[in-house]
């Protein structure tokens, strides 16, 4: 940087994360307290319903009125603006440090296309011809996910990339069902840098997984894959680019074993931040793929946001998706249930509408050259990160060495722990300190000391920049002060928290009921 | 601390066991390496000097380098300063165990840590802080500073649970006449730490010990009634012995057919005896230690000549893929001291990683 220009970015020393010491709502109950005080119906209503209630059939009335906090509507805003300001949302934050699930920008208008009541006032339960316009734009986008991927046909029911995985699986087995196979073929190949859902969603359908591991060069080889291909082999799931943002170069060979062997070749396309414009499932060889539409497609995901799924396959499975399907035929849009083998419903009524539709509005207002454009933007981000972050001490990104990654590269602290004791969970407490996020999972722990970066299109140079500076501050201070950074954060409201407890099945318990069982458990002990 | 841990380390002696071979070290200038390691350790228990109570033996074996660290010990037993030696290693551990410590963080090497196994077996949670040449023993941290934390984590109650980790008795003799002949020689208790950090999304990856029992299931309704099987040393084939309710040995080899023991602690030539004539034979192992060996480690019993009659096909590995992950990318290794055979077993294998989970994983020699 030359002197006469201006950094635009600085980094937040002066940050601290909001603290309310906020009750949770249940805490802020106050009988007979309103939001809302609602008028006396007029006389003449009263004669016709009574007091409303009185009108429902006397089955559908409850005994008891619903235990929800009574909170007044000033206390209830003040409540959750306060929670929200705890929050260290996509919104605020640079959010790159959540690899392989970096939330790229949702555009605001888009948020508002689906907030209108246009699409908040349907109910998926109208007849058809009164949601002409919610039934085209899932028509519609079906047909732009066709070409994006090269695939036959698409169906937007999966509730999220997991449920697309299992609905994947689902479609497999019916395949094979079809052929008189499905009670060899019980075996399903993954990879292990591949997402950890599918062989998660391929397990729960009833296949055996086999996880095949990366050579020293951070690729799978094909003779792993022959090892693991049998008359069993059902189908391969895989995602490509890996977690590690290594394209597999052997993908078309994979392909072309797995049909060889007899088995399908299901695409996680779940994020397809690199790619998009630039390879297609289609030509990988691929029978079925899903893209995650709050993920690539930009519509945000996690708490920020409801999944979304949108499962394709070629021409030979298209009688196998869940139904029902929207078609098109007579200038009328409806839902096809006439599917002749069809796995039947995955899920209650048909996709998850408002994310389906900020997808379609992120298509629409790129249009094919641009959506190749946030792609290669993508990719550049991270390589401009890649390079920068290796330069930082105590950093490596290891595999493919000298090689281009595509949209994340997962790195490692290794070099830095061994040489100040600080870890990647330290790094990312101290992170917090600034106001940046980064973190912590990194499922499988090949790496040791693993951190994941994924930019997307969306974060500018100055915003790279700046998460740069935060990570070479930390480091910077890992080396002269390991304490300090082991003893982070000092600017957040929560301390580090002990999670050893979270990985003993003894001591989970998902639901109140569990726990009182284990609870109970352990004072018999 | 064993204080002259190390010493033939960089003088090229590949161990320092035994006063002859200490002297020849001291002769080519070797320095002690223990001190300066346990310092970084106990560097990390220092913010809790108030909250524990640190017990050691005299002047090398521990008191020097506490006090140089800020500690004030409780200091027990009697030593001949300067000239220390195996004996004064195990009755410390003895001693220590009486004073009932929580802990024993001990800093030394393969020699060490067999010395520790001898005297006190797993009745106390022990660590390793590597300070010595030889360390194919799974009980050191990975580094000096890293012992001291977990030490730390697990005297504050942070790290809560146990795990059993390989300890492995290097001949150092033959090592110098260049021949590595390796025994599982035991299994010490150290505090149990993940060996990477614990992310959110992983968090409900269960316990290796849950992880070995689902293996041990898998593997159990798999099994043919007419088939051998050969079962080698470790805690996850263990688990197997255990699903089927049979008293076999951890460090042993074992053979059982029909859900029978129908031996235990077998030599080669038992073995070589047992699988005669048959036709169903199948070899079940895991990889011991931290090294990811396969076969030549550990487990000599199955030999090459048991290897060649059995097949590579009939050769089932059970590994947790914590385990595997442990290796960070390195294949198994196999050193059986026939090159034919190691060739064999070389390219890839299916590992049962779990009930109904397999890994592809790579052979190499």
């Amino acid at each position: 940087m030359t002197q006469k220009e201006k950094k635009k970015y600085r980094l937040r020393e002066n940050f601290h994360q909001a603290k309310w010491d906020e009750p949770i709502i249940f805490e802020l109950h106050t009988p007979g307290e309103r939001g809302i005080l609602v008028t006396e119906a007029e006389p003449g209503v009263v004669e016709a319903v009574g007091n409303g209630i009185s009108a429902l059939p006397e089955n559908m009335i409850r005994k008891q009125g619903p235990a929800l906090p009574e909170v007044s509507q000033m206390r209830i805003l003040k409540h959750y603006l306060r929670l929200s300001q705890q929050c260290l949302g996509a919104d605020f934050n640079i959010d790159i440090g959540q690899g392989t699930c970096t939330m790229k920008y949702s555009p605001k208008i888009h948020k508002m296309l689906a907030a209108s009541p246009k699409v908040t006032e349907i109910h998926p339960w109208q007849d058809e011809s009164t949601i002409q316009g919610a039934l085209e734009i899932m028509h519609k986008l079906d047909i732009f996910f066709r070409e994006i991927s090269g695939m036959s046909r698409f169906s937007l029911q999966p509730s999220s990339g997991s449920a697309a995985i299992f609905i994947m699986a689902s479609m497999v087995h019916a395949f094979h069902t079809f052929h008189g196979e499905a009670e060899k073929r019980d075996e399903i190949i993954t990879t292990i840098f591949s997402h950890p859902s599918d062989a998660a969603a391929a397990a729960v359908k009833g296949y055996k997984i086999i996880t095949l591991y990366h050579d020293e060069d951070g690729l799978v080889s094909v003779d792993a894959l022959k090892e693991a291909l049998s008359d069993r082999t059902a189908a391969l799931f895989i995602t490509n680019p890996e977690d590690t943002g290594i394209f597999n170069p052997n993908i078309a060979e994979f392909t072309r074993l797995v049909h060889e062997a007899g088995g399908l070749c299901g695409y996680d396309q779940a994020n397809a931040n690199g790619i998009l414009g630039i390879t297609r499932a289609k030509e990988a060889g691929f029978d079925l793929c899903f893209f995650n539409l709050h993920k690539t497609f930009s519509s945000p995901h996690g708490c920020g946001g409801p999944a979304s799924g949108a499962l394709g396959v070629t021409d030979d499975l298209i009688d196998f998706l869940p139904v029902p399907l929207v078609d098109y035929e007579d200038e009328k849009y409806y839902l096809n249930y006439d599917i002749p083998h069809t796995i039947g419903k995955t899920r209650g009524f048909h996709g998850v509408f408002p994310v389906i539709l900020k997808a379609y509005s992120w298509v629409m207002s790129l249009g094919r050259a641009w959506l190749k454009e946030a792609a290669q933007v993508a990719v550049l981000n991270n390589n401009y990160l890649l390079e920068n972050i290796k330069k930082i001490r105590g950093a490596a990104s290891p595999f493919a060495a000298g090689k281009h990654r595509i949209e994340q590269v997962r790195y490692t602290w290794e070099q830095l722990t061994q040489d100040t004791g600080v870890t990647t969970e330290d790094v990312t407490c101290r992170m917090a300190d600034f106001g940046f996020h980064l973190w912590s999972s990194h499922h499988p722990f090949v790496v040791p000391q693993p951190f994941t970066i994924e930019p997307t299109e969306s974060y500018s140079k100055d915003e790279l920049d700046e998460y740069l500076e935060g990570l070479r501050t930390v480091v910077e201070e890992a080396y002269e002060d390991p304490e300090k950074v082991k003893h982070a954060p000092y600017r957040s409201v929560v301390h580090k928290i002990d999670h050893s407890t979270l990985d003993d099945p003894e001591k989970w318990a998902i639901t109140w009921r569990a726990y009182l069982k284990k609870d109970g458990k352990d004072k018999k002990e | 601390m064993n204080p002259i841990a190390g010493m033939g380390g960089k003088v090229g002696l590949k161990g320092t066991d035994g006063i002859d071979i200490l002297n020849r070290a001291k002769e080519l200038g070797a320095e002690p390496v223990s001190p300066q390691r346990t310092a970084e350790a106990l560097g990390q228990l220092f913010p809790l000097k108030n909250e524990i109570e640190l017990i050691t033996y005299p002047a090398e074996m521990g008191e020097d380098v506490a006090v140089e660290c800020g500690f004030r010990p409780y200091v027990i037993g009697t030593i001949d300063v300067g000239r220390t030696d195996v004996a004064d290693t195990m009755r410390a551990c003895e001693d220590l165990r009486a004073h009932g410590v929580d802990l024993l963080l001990f800093a030394g090497g393969d020699g060490t840590a067999r010395d520790i196994y001898t005297a006190i077996k797993d009745t106390v949670v022990v660590l390793g802080i590597p300070t010595g040449v030889k360390m194919h023993s799974a009980v050191f941290a990975c580094n000096a500073l890293r012992a001291g934390e977990v030490s730390a984590l697990f005297l504050q109650n942070r790290i809560k649970r146990i795990r059993e980790a390989e300890v492995m008795d290097i001949d150092e003799d033959s090592v110098r006449r260049g021949i590595l002949t390796a025994k599982l020689f035991g299994y010490l208790k150290i505090p149990y730490e993940r060996r990477h950090i614990q992310g959110l999304k992983a968090s409900s990856l269960p316990d290796e010990h849950a992880v070995q029992k689902a293996i041990a299931q898998d593997i159990i309704e798999n099994m043919d009634d007419d088939c051998l099987y050969i079962i080698g040393p470790g805690t996850t084939t263990r688990a197997i012995l255990e699903g089927l309710e049979l008293d076999g040995t951890l460090l042993g080899v074992d053979l059982i057919q029909g859900r029978r023991l129908l031996g235990q602690d077998l030599s080669e030539k038992q073995l070589l005896d047992h699988i005669k004539d048959k036709t169903k034979v199948k070899i079940i192992v895991t990889p011991i230690g931290g090294q990811g060996y396969l076969f030549g480690r550990g487990n000599q019993q199955i030999s090459a000549e048991v290897l060649k009659q059995t097949g590579r096909k009939n050769i089932l590995v059970a590994a947790t893929a914590e385990k595997i992950n442990s290796l960070l990318g390195r294949p198994f290794q196999v050193d059986t001291g026939d090159k034919s055979i190691d060739q064999m077993l070389s390219g890839y294998i299916r590992v049962v990683s779990g009930y109904r989970e397999r890994i592809v994983y790579k052979i190499t020699h």
